[in-house]
């Protein structure tokens, strides 16, 4: 035991090194003054800012708007895909997915010539786009997912019982289908609210993001009111994420990807 | 029997997924209020049946009328009968209650006749006082009588019932059991239950279907069918029993085993080949050389609880089974006889295997998907032919390279000295082989047929 447990050790360094270092040296210059005293001041300085908390606002104004957008578009797509009568052929679901094998800010920079091209203004309209463009797929694939491992003897049960295929929907395939649909949620807001690139592309900085002041303050060697900023977004996902606990245990048979 | 009493006519029903006929050409009668079960092996299309009858699957071809409807096109949401799933299907995101609720509150039944009828369904599985639990927590005993509850309560004219045991351990089946039958008397309605459980199939129907491969094999009360199975596969799937290859001497005389037997069946013709069916009880041991119809030596005999199974070597070089209340000591000499009444003989379904072929050139012949060396001898190339193979010429082989071709054993039947097997062959199509050899069920085999064993002749006026 002792000699496999060491075959873990690599990924130990790794994670120390890339993962619980960064996050204790947010903490560690969020709660510091720029001469390297302790305080508060940073994270106290982002609530009586009334721009970062109007930006903040308006970050998770768009990824709900985002995230509804994903499902809307993103549910009826998992579903015909995942219905063997609609969809027979594995290559569609791999059409689907196919976009995210391009580099994300490759993508957003050509959906942002696309609208210059097309002389369509920068605006809200194009970030609601670019981002739907580029989150879409994370939000079908663990939709797909649980549909399509979900046993069709309930459906059958329940038209067996009486249940038009409306109704079969709605009282048995949709409730069914939650932990997937939570799981895309998870996958698409998140990001959303810590973007930054996509605003920057698609609406020539217009419109600021939550991500996008974190990076100003940072390329502005803002160091500590960044870290403090970035603090604030992690407890915002860490809570989120905690709050969803129970669907995300059962997202583990929804699988991401 | 009356139109009326018919609830359920199954017309002329085909079924393929791709090449695979599932069903083929089914005709069936269901009488109102009866048991009906559909027995086969897995892969009989039995189930396919039910989802026929349910809506699921659409058929190829054939029609299903129910009260003297037709329904075929009817889905499965309108049509007034329920199904009890094999995996039982309850919506793990319901409670008990709201799952057997689901299809009153569809309808929009008042919540106090919902009440109502959910307590009093539940009282009938015995599940009083679980309405509140999560179906995830029940056992699997439970959980089926949530399902056959969810099923009943919408009163429907006939209930589906899909390998409804099959997951339940053996105890719990038995008891099972007696409950269902107790229902159906008790609810009057039509039961429609599929099991691949022969025994199971016995205890509980009042008619009995037998399907294989695709076809109605015997449709019959439990006692016809299994004191006069029509052929080699019904008798050997129901029950033990010893089937053996006859002679039907005369009316009322058959030979078998090297000796002869008064039977009690007639219109065979007289020196025609037969299959015999004796079940093992109801061979007879005797001490009175009057009444000894053949001599055995016992070469085991082993105790099942309520009866000894012996297995004996007749004088004749043949193995029979016998059930026996009492043990014979394994080496002694016994003397045995069956009653004429406990005979059953059935038509040989073939003699032969018999193939439409072609002749594809000199000493070459065509069929079961490739090419054959044999004497062509009268023929010309291009002449459609009948190439018959008489069963023990067939060779089995456990590797390929030697074979003509190659197929797997899906039917083994012990004849009292030799097998008989069945072999699906990669063209799809099926031969028949006599062999001392001991294969099993789904082994992969090859098949090589000497060319002297090939015998050709001019296909019969009218077949094509």
């Amino acid at each position: 035991m002792n000699k496999r447990s060491s075959w873990a050790l690599p990924y130990f360094i790794f994670m120390v090194l890339f993962v619980v270092l960064p996050l204790l040296l947010i903490v560690f210059y969020s709660l510091q003054d720029g001469s390297g005293h302790f305080t508060l001041a940073n994270i106290g300085k982002f609530f009586t800012d009334k721009d970062a908390l109007s930006t903040f606002a308006l970050s998770i104004e768009v990824a709900i708007e985002n995230t509804f957008i994903c499902i809307l578009l993103g549910y009826p797509a998992a579903y015909i895909l995942a219905d063997k009568r609609l969809n027979r052929s594995a290559v569609t679901v791999v059409l689907f997915i196919l976009p995210m094998w391009i580099n994300a800010l490759m993508r957003t920079l050509a959906t942002a010539e696309l609208f210059n091209m097309a002389g369509i203004a920068l605006g809200k309209g194009t970030l609601l786009f670019g981002m739907a463009y580029d989150y879409l797929p994370f939000m079908i694939y663990p939709i797909y997912n649980v549909l399509n491992k979900m046993d069709k003897s309930y459906s059958e049960a329940a038209q067996d019982l009486g249940a038009t295929p409306g109704q079969v929907f709605r009282k048995v395939t949709l409730p069914l289908s939650m932990p997937g649909i939570m799981s895309g949620v998870m996958m698409v807001f998140m990001p959303t609210v810590s973007t930054f690139a996509i605003s920057e592309f698609l609406t020539n900085n217009k419109i600021k993001l939550f991500g996008t002041i974190i990076q100003e303050n940072i390329n502005n060697s803002m160091w500590n009111y960044g870290a403090a900023l970035s603090l604030v977004m992690l407890l915002i996902i860490g809570i989120t994420t905690f709050l969803q606990g129970g669907e995300a245990q059962e997202e583990a048979t929804g699988g991401l990807i | 029997m009356s139109q009326n009493d018919v609830i359920i006519k199954v017309e002329h029903l085909s079924k393929s997924f791709g090449d695979k006929t599932v069903l083929d050409d089914i005709n069936l009668e269901i009488k109102r209020g009866e048991f009906v079960t559909l027995l086969g092996p897995s892969g009989c299309g039995k189930t396919t049946m039910l989802r026929f009858i349910a809506g699921f699957n659409t058929a190829d071809e054939g029609k299903i009328i129910m009260e003297g409807k037709d329904i075929t096109d009817v889905p499965p949401f309108k049509r007034p009968l329920n199904t009890v799933f094999q995996r039982y299907a309850l919506f793990p995101h319901l409670d008990v209650y709201d799952n057997i609720a689901f299809g009153l509150k569809l309808n929009k039944v008042p919540e106090e006749e919902i009440d109502k009828r959910v307590m009093k369904v539940l009282k009938l599985v015995s599940m009083s006082d679980y309405e509140d639990r999560d179906v995830e927590s029940l056992s699997g005993g439970q959980q089926q009588r949530v399902a056959i509850a969810r099923a009943l309560i919408n009163q429907p004219k006939v209930l589906l019932l899909d390998e409804p045991l099959a997951a339940l351990d053996l105890k719990m089946r038995k008891d099972m059991q007696i409950e269902l039958k107790e229902m159906h008397k008790k609810l009057g309605i039509t039961f429609i239950y599929v099991t691949h459980d022969q025994e199971e199939a016995l205890t509980l129907s009042d008619t009995i279907v037998v399907m294989n491969e695709g076809k109605i094999q015997q449709i019959g009360t439990p006692t016809d069918i299994y004191n006069e199975p029509v052929n080699a596969f019904v008798a050997d799937f129901i029950g033990e029993s010893n089937i053996l290859k006859g002679r039907m001497i005369r009316d009322r005389r058959v030979a078998f085993i090297k000796h002869e037997f008064d039977c009690v069946d007639e219109g065979f013709g007289e020196d025609v080949k037969v299959d015999v069916v004796v079940r093992p009880e109801d061979i007879y041991f005797t001490t009175d050389p009057a009444k000894c119809q053949f001599k055995a030596k016992v070469n085991s005999c082993i105790f099942k609880g309520v009866h000894y199974e012996m297995w004996v070597d007749t004088d004749t070089g043949y193995e029979l089974m016998i059930q026996d209340y009492d043990p014979y000591p394994v080496g002694s000499e016994v003397m045995l006889y069956i009653d004429p009444d406990d005979i059953q003989v059935m038509k040989k379904e073939r003699e032969a295997n018999t193939y439409a072929a072609k002749v594809t050139g000199e000493g070459e012949v065509e069929f079961l998907g490739t090419t054959f060396a044999c004497d062509t001898t009268g023929f010309e190339e291009g002449d459609e032919v009948v190439a018959t193979i008489r069963f023990e010429k067939v060779d089995l082989l456990d590797y390929e390279e030697e074979a003509d071709t190659t197929g797997n054993v899906v039917f083994i039947l012990y004849m009292g000295n030799h097998y008989h097997l069945t072999v699906k062959t990669e063209s799809g199509e099926n031969i028949w082989v006599d062999t001392n050899d001991i294969w099993d069920k789904g082994d992969f085999v090859g098949i090589k047929i000497l060319p002297e064993d090939i015998r050709l002749s001019k296909p019969a006026a009218g077949n094509e």
